[in-house]
């Protein structure tokens, strides 16, 4: 959901990018504080690296039109939220600067959409999947499951307010939002099962490195002559 | 398994979807160029101040043959992000650490 230059005005653009600048500056912060540990850390770079890599590789969806990976509730589950925006922002303005995909003056509105948006939005819902699911570490990749399949269309329906408030075009809101997220309800399955895959496997392998995971896990027992008796 | 085992398993699968997966990649315009051009609004795009980087399109510029320029591009990006991310995690490391949990 990459958006180029020219399909929102510039207040709107410089709007987003302030707010991002804004976002993400509390997201340093609270990364730091909260989320980074030496631990975790090597994971937040393979996060942004793999999102980097997924985001490339589109699938189709239908007659005519594809989709990719936005990849933020799988950050999010893996690193923590605000981690996961300061990953997906690396990723955005890499693609935005060397690869010429979204545009530079659109960059706050994509950073906005796919680093602050999807993320934050997805992991409310992972969050809320957890409440209701069983409390063992499986539940975790499910949650994700379901984080990932809503930041999609809600991302997508972000867009279209934005495009309410700048859109470039004079579009019928009601008909813009009904298309895009038709469209991205479909693209949320794609990014459910990937972010399933990749949680999964990262829960499998060592999911104390799981952010999302945390106070799922059984807790170590310290086992001394006096408690193994 | 180890983290840096973990790390490098990763750093491995991402390059071959970086690198090799991306050749495979659907042609057709994503979900929002597909409703741009179905509502009619596609026109409003304006290209980017960067199109003309050498990457621009995630193809090398200057290399002919499509696999190996996009295969490229991919690990650029991929380096070029892990050294971001490197760098801006060691920062915040430095200045808030925080004790393991």
């Amino acid at each position: 959901m990459h958006v180029p230059d020219g399909f929102l005005d510039a207040p709107t653009s410089v709007g987003t990018a302030v707010v991002s600048a804004g976002v993400v500056a509390a997201c340093l912060v609270r990364s730091a504080r909260h989320e980074l540990t030496d631990r975790s850390a090597p994971l937040a770079g393979l996060v942004a690296v793999f999102v980097f890599a997924a985001q490339m590789v589109t699938f189709p969806v239908g007659a005519g039109t594809s989709g990719h990976l936005l990849g933020g509730v799988l950050a999010a589950v893996l690193v923590g939220p605000a981690t996961a925006t300061l990953c997906l922002t690396v990723v955005v303005t890499v693609q935005a600067l060397l690869f010429a995909d979204g545009g530079v003056s659109a960059l706050g509105t994509n950073v906005l959409l796919m680093g602050v948006v999807a993320v934050w939005v997805g992991y409310g819902a992972f969050r809320l999947a957890l409440l209701v699911l069983p409390r063992r570490p499986a539940s975790v990749s499910v949650a994700a499951g379901v984080g990932a399949f809503v930041s999609v269309p809600m991302t997508a329906l972000a867009f279209v307010g934005l495009y309410a408030v700048g859109g470039a075009a004079p579009i019928p809101l009601a008909q813009l939002a009904a298309v895009m997220t038709g469209w991205h309800v479909v693209i949320g399955v794609g990014e459910a099962v990937i972010t399933v895959l990749a949680v999964s496997s990262i829960v499998a392998a060592r999911p104390d490195l799981v952010h999302g995971a945390r106070g799922r896990l059984p807790a170590l027992e310290l086992r001394t002559p006096e408690t193994v008796g | 398994m180890s983290t840096r085992r973990l790390v490098v398993l990763g750093l491995v699968v991402s390059a071959l979807v970086a690198g090799v997966l991306s050749f495979y990649a659907s042609g057709h315009p994503d979900g929002l160029t597909f409703v741009a051009e179905t509502l009619g609004f596609a026109d409003t795009e304006r290209s980017s101040a960067t199109s003309g980087s050498p990457l621009a399109g995630y193809t090398v510029s200057g290399v002919a043959d499509a696999r190996l320029s996009g295969g490229l591009a991919g690990l650029v990006g991929l380096a070029v992000v892990g050294l971001l991310m490197a760098g801006l995690v060691l920062l915040l490391r430095r200045r808030a650490p925080r004790s393991e949990d």
